[in-house]
């Protein structure tokens, strides 16, 4: 029943509904390796797509709605990490007021421009590769927000295992007394690091609100940010899974809908479960002294890559406090 | 390079952990530096390793004053420090963990890196998985590849802390051959803080010796180990004399309340041991201690001597139940206690004090009220709490604890902590175990501790007890055994040991 | 030193102040005057009956749950999932009402039990994962939330769909004897206002008068030491999530059985994340749970009415009460000491685990 056509059709309206939880993700990644936990994912992201849209409908500059909505996400990020490095309390405690008080601001804020139509990020297919067959048509007959999340995913990962400062920055998120001595600037580098994650988080927000589900409206996009967070730990802190996972998710909701006619008696819902039961199955593997026992069983040369595989572990010093002179 | 520390000081509240201090090191030497747990060693390495300022004095590198800021910059100015967990990032590869703070370019060059790596391994002789994460390697590995760093980044004068404790004597071996060639062929110098005497004897050419902050003795080295012993420990005070305390079990009576004749009634020395160890090893991932045995009989009174991290406290977790031999067996009261939950041992009658009061043992934010309701033996599903206060009072009666059982237990001093930790223990018990009873007191509290202790010694309960204080040891233990880099010593009575003796043995010289 | 002292007594109303200022500004930005925006507000929650009985119905749910978070929290745990905990007791109590027909008092028994048994059963899988699984419960928490919300969704749509046709919207409505007595024409259930009083009374009683409520406190201030005092904290950890997840299952009922007639897609309308700040605001101190919660109430009901009169969207509620949470977890210490204490710990721990 499906042509290939349409598979490609659906596949690449996957790609572009992911993207936004792919920026996010990366985003939250970036946050979660230096230390801290910005749990206010959900209302952040609705409060910056609320303020991407505003401004770039009042302004008529999508660039200044993205760069507002940034803002948002830097605003968000930095009172979770004052409040945690500075003051000196719970990161939970305030990322999860601040994901209600996202919401309540975002809607309340934006009322006046509910279900208005407003600008959005037009296609922009890049000529040549839009034509390689398969791969062209989902990947690179998109728009530029789409693009900007898979070079996201690139630039993080390059960041993280191929410089300096990325180094470092698993260095913070590790073991912060180690990295002290080595000359870094522990809490610097989470305040900076919460901030390049929150902008980013913002812009996927505004993502949202711009391009993929363009306009606004109250709850627009409620729980993509919960589902955010939970994708940053079955993707193992870690851009390129991280991206699958968003993938993977967007993946399921469309196979949900599509296996829905094939077999009507299997529900959606039992696909809407998906990421989270796989959250959860993440972190206990991990955790798991039967993976361990498990990993001990195989070829010793198979040892290594399987333990990178399935010991997902988060960054050890996530959510702790580092006091410096 | 030539480094001169002149009147170092560093005080932590009351505490002078340095106390005007002055050493000079020489380049292309190995240095040893010695003291009891306490002495200032750590502190002053750590002041020259740049990761405290002092609060008096001067270091002064060629002549030149400076003042380090931080571990990275002490680094740059050629210091660097090996501590015994070395700072490295477990979950890293070994390449990346090389690479962290060295390379300032923006993307490194991993190729030159990986080079470099190979070729320092190769020249002392070290062979570690450049392919490896962290996490995986042994604790002598990553010492190998945290001195590698050191010696790229710069460093001309290196500090180890205890660095041969917990690796393989064939790593042992490779560190000192590279110890010697650093130095006597590359003219680096080498700072090695241990209390091994028999390491510091057999690698450097001149020690010096700290006690209570001050520089009390330096020498050069191979010399007779009774003079480092001595200037280590010092004269110990000599032991107050009182009679050997023998445990008599309470009276024997039959079923109809009379009392047996003498005859009927076990002799004492046929008593079984409270508490007993055979053949066991205890392993943790730094250190590991084979073959303890021991028994403790009710009443007596274990010492166990030996520097920070040398095994006591293994042995005082095992015998709480909170670490479990990896071999042997743990024997209670007769009964095979090898397999034990810490909750198992508590109900059984055994007591552990750990050292951090309100670490491990007090709940800070809670009162003296609810600490005892806590450790009464029965509990009711609703908490009596007119009757907890009247107990409360009467413990704080007892136990001469200033404070009120309402107040909070971080309020309380030092001295009353200690005093309420040991007012919450129950009677009867057969065995307390004591991690350093009186760190921190004021003489009076010490010696009014010892003798709540000393007074259940009539009721059976045997005290096992470690220390710092070679003086706290000597005065209120029965017997003695020290423990030296994971080796247990022969037991030795505690009103016939000299310093001396127990200074060879602190040594590893058994 | 005067003004310092004046700001050390006055500093509990900071946060109430912070929280008006806050809203005031957004107001004026919407050409609303405050004062009448409170007006409103008030209003809304006092001016007669039916409202004050509308806030006493929002209150014993949200009360509920804040109840037993005050276990969890006194355990040192964050049972984020209480939402989901709530959900579930409601879906329970939903399928007695749907699958069983007893005369109404039994019928209440029933659905009420079987909301708690519910309630504690999914706060227990958080303790599981735990305890057993070592996964830290604000992730499995948010995981169950969502699971829950699913299975609502599903049987909404599918199993308990109404006879009309699954519509996303709810459950066909319960028989009358499955519903709990309203008063008058509100969705004001009074015997679930004792219920709520007696539970918040029964948390009371065992957070301070039961030797587990002693054990609760030890642990959630000091693992270490409440180990080695005695407390098995795995065993405390899984009793304490159940207790909260009974309560908040409890609340759950209430809701499906008296503010709604039947199974809806928000049936937990956000209750338990309320539930969460309120605890919050109040400083984890059992006493000032009630009137916060009644505050919350207050507030959120109001702003029905405010957007009624004004216009303006009802989540300036939600504005005003998460500033102050917010406010209180920010600088709330600062009224404690007002002395910004320097420490200057080593960075480098010192390592005494060694043998």
């Amino acid at each position: 029943m499906d042509n290939p056509d349409l598979l490609l059709k659906q596949l690449s309206s996957i790609v572009l509904n992911a993207s936004p939880l792919i920026i996010a993700v990366c985003g939250e990644t970036i946050t979660e390796r230096a230390g801290l936990i910005n749990l206010s994912l959900d209302g952040t992201m609705l409060l910056s797509a609320m303020t991407g849209f505003i401004v770039g409908y009042q302004t008529g500059s999508l660039w200044l709605g993205f760069l507002a909505a940034a803002l948002v996400g830097m605003l968000f990020a930095l009172i979770v990490a004052f409040g945690s490095i500075r003051l000196k309390q719970s990161q939970v405690a305030i990322g999860f007021v601040l994901t209600l008080l996202g919401d309540d601001l975002s809607a309340f804020l934006g009322q006046n421009f509910t279900r208005m139509p407003g600008s959005f990020v037009m296609k922009a297919g890049i000529p040549l590769l839009k034509d390689i067959p398969i791969l062209g048509p989902i990947f690179f007959n998109q728009d530029p927000v789409v693009y900007f999340a898979l070079l996201l995913v690139i630039a993080t990962w390059f960041f993280f295992f191929r410089t300096q400062p990325g180094l470092k920055l698993r260095g913070v998120g590790e073991r912060p007394e180690a990295a002290f001595a080595r000359g870094v600037k522990v809490n610097r580098l989470r305040y900076l690091y919460a901030l390049v994650g929150g902008a980013l988080v913002g812009i996927a927000g505004a993502a949202y609100s711009l391009d993929v589900k363009v306009g606004w409206s109250e709850g627009h996009i409620r729980g993509m940010g919960w589902i955010a967070l939970a994708i940053v730990i079955f993707g193992g802190w870690s851009p390129f899974r991280g991206a699958i996972g968003a993938l993977l998710f967007g993946a399921t909701k469309a196979l949900a809908t599509v296996l829905q006619r094939t077999f009507p008696q299997v529900s959606v819902v039992a696909f809407n479960t998906i990421p989270w039961i796989l959250m959860i199955a993440v972190l206990v593997v991990s955790a798991s002294e039967l993976t361990e026992k498990f990993i001990n069983l195989m070829p010793v040369s198979w040892r290594r890559p399987l333990r990178r595989l399935l010991r997902v572990s988060a960054p050890l010093a996530l959510g702790t406090r580092f006091g410096e002179d | 390079m030539r480094i001169e520390l002149k009147e170092i000081r560093k005080y932590f509240g009351a505490v002078k952990a340095n106390d005007g201090i002055n050493l000079v090191f020489e380049g292309g030497k190995i240095y040893g530096l010695l003291g009891e747990n306490g002495a200032g060693k750590s502190t002053l390495m750590k002041i020259l390793s740049g990761y405290q300022p002092p609060d008096g004095g001067q270091i002064y590198l060629d002549d030149q004053p400076v003042r380090f800021k931080s571990p990275s910059q002490a680094l740059r100015h050629g210091v660097g420090m090996l501590y015994q967990d070395p700072l490295d990032f477990p979950p890293l590869r070994v390449l990346e963990n090389y690479l962290l703070g060295r390379d300032a370019r923006l993307v490194p060059n991993v190729g030159k890196a990986r080079k470099e790596l190979q070729e320092l391994m190769d020249r002392y002789g070290f062979t570690v998985d450049l392919n490896a994460n962290i996490d995986s390697l042994s604790l002598g590995e990553r010492q190998q590849l945290e001195l590698i760093r050191l010696l790229a980044g710069g460093a001309q004068v290196l500090i180890l802390d205890e660095p041969t404790t917990g690796i393989s004597a064939e790593q042992k071996d490779l560190l000192f051959g590279s110890i010697r060639r650093l130095t006597h062929d590359e003219g680096k110098t080498l700072i090695l803080v241990s209390h091994k005497l028999d390491e510091v004897q057999e690698l450097c050419d001149h020690a010096y010796v700290l006690r209570r902050g001050k520089l009390v003795g330096e020498t050069c080295v191979p010399c007779p180990t009774e003079n480092l012993v001595e200037m280590m420990f010092g004269q110990l005070l000599p032991r107050s004399s009182r009679p050997e305390f023998v445990y008599r079990p309470p009276e024997t009576v039959d079923l109809v309340g009379a009392k047996l004749p003498l005859g009927d009634q076990a002799p004492p020395a046929a008593l079984k041991p409270v508490v007993e160890l055979q053949h066991v090893t205890l392993a943790t991932y730094h250190l590991t201690v084979s073959d303890i045995n021991l028994a403790v009989q009710p009443g007596e009174v274990y010492g166990l001597a030996g520097l920070e991290g040398s095994g006591q406290r293994l042995l005082v977790q095992a015998c709480a139940g909170l670490l479990h031999p990896e071999q042997g067996k743990l024997l209670l009261a007769g009964q095979d206690a090898s397999r034990w939950s810490y909750h198992k041992m508590q109900a059984a009658g055994v007591s552990y004090l750990a050292a951090g009061r309100l670490e491990e043992g007090l709940v800070a934010g809670l009162s003296l009220k609810e600490h005892v309701v806590l450790s009464l033996p029965r509990h009711d599903f609703m908490v009596d709490w007119k009757s907890a206060e009247k107990i409360t009072a009467q413990r704080i009666e007892t136990y001469q604890i200033v404070g009120r059982p309402e107040l909070t237990v971080e309020s309380l001093s030092g001295g009353n902590q200690q005093r309420l930790l040991f007012g919450l223990l129950n009677a009867p018990l057969k065995l307390v175990l004591l991690e350093h009873p009186t760190r921190g007191l004021d003489v009076r509290s010490a010696e009014y501790i010892w003798q709540l202790l000393y007074k259940r010694r009539e009721a059976g309960t045997a005290i096992l007890f470690m220390s710092a204080d070679l003086d706290e040891i000597v005065e209120r233990s029965d017997r003695i055994v020290v423990f030296s880099g994971g080796k247990m010593s022969r037991v030795v009575e505690a009103n016939k040991t000299s310093v001396d003796e127990l200074g060879h043995l602190i040594g590893g010289q058994v | 030193m005067k003004l310092r002292k004046w700001i050390q007594v006055t500093w509990p109303l900071a946060p109430i102040v912070a929280a008006l200022l806050v809203t005031s500004l957004i107001l004026i930005l919407f050409q609303t005057s405050p004062k009448d925006a409170l007006a409103a507000m008030i209003e809304g929650s006092f001016k007669d009956t039916a409202k004050v009985l509308q806030v006493l119905a929002f209150l014993v749910p949200l009360l509920l749950a804040a109840s037993g978070l005050l276990v969890t929290f006194t355990a040192g745990l964050w049972n984020i999932g209480v939402e989901g905990q709530i959900i579930i007791g409601a879906i329970m109590a939903s399928w007695v009402a749907l699958k069983i027909d007893l005369p109404a008092p039994l019928q209440i028994t029933l659905e009420i039990l079987a909301a708690m048994a519910g309630g504690a059963l999914w706060a227990a899988l958080v303790a599981v994962l735990k305890t057993r699984g070592g996964v830290n419960e604000i992730f499995s928490g948010l995981a169950l939330n969502n699971l829950a919300i699913i299975l609502t969704n599903y049987l909404i749509s599918g199993p308990w769909q109404p006879p009309e046709g699954g519509t996303f919207r709810g459950t066909q409505p319960f028989a009358e004897n499955a519903l709990l007595p309203l008063l008058g024409e509100s969705r004001f259930s009074p015997l679930s206002l004792g219920i709520a009083l007696l539970a918040f009374a029964l948390v009371v009683v065992a957070l301070r008068g039961t030797f587990w409520g002693l054990k609760l406190k030890a642990l959630g201030k000091n693992p270490r030491s409440a180990f080695l005092l005695g407390v098995s904290s795995e065993r405390e950890v899984i009793f304490a999530l159940m207790f909260c997840g009974a309560l908040a299952g409890l609340g759950g009922a209430v809701r499906v059985l008296s503010w709604f007639d039947s199974l809806r897609q928000s049936i937990s309308g956000g209750i338990g994340f309320l539930a969460l700040l309120v605890v919050m605001l109040a400083s984890f101190q059992v006493y000032w749970v009630p009137p916060i919660a009644a505050f919350f109430s207050i507030v959120l009901m109001g702003s029905t009415t405010l957007h009624i009169r004004t216009g303006l969207h009802p989540s300036l509620g939600g504005i005003l009460t998460g500033v102050m949470v917010l406010f209180v977890l920010l600088f709330g210490d600062y009224g404690k000491l007002f002395t910004r204490r320097k420490k200057i710990p080593s960075p480098v721990k010192e390592d005494d685990a060694h043998g």
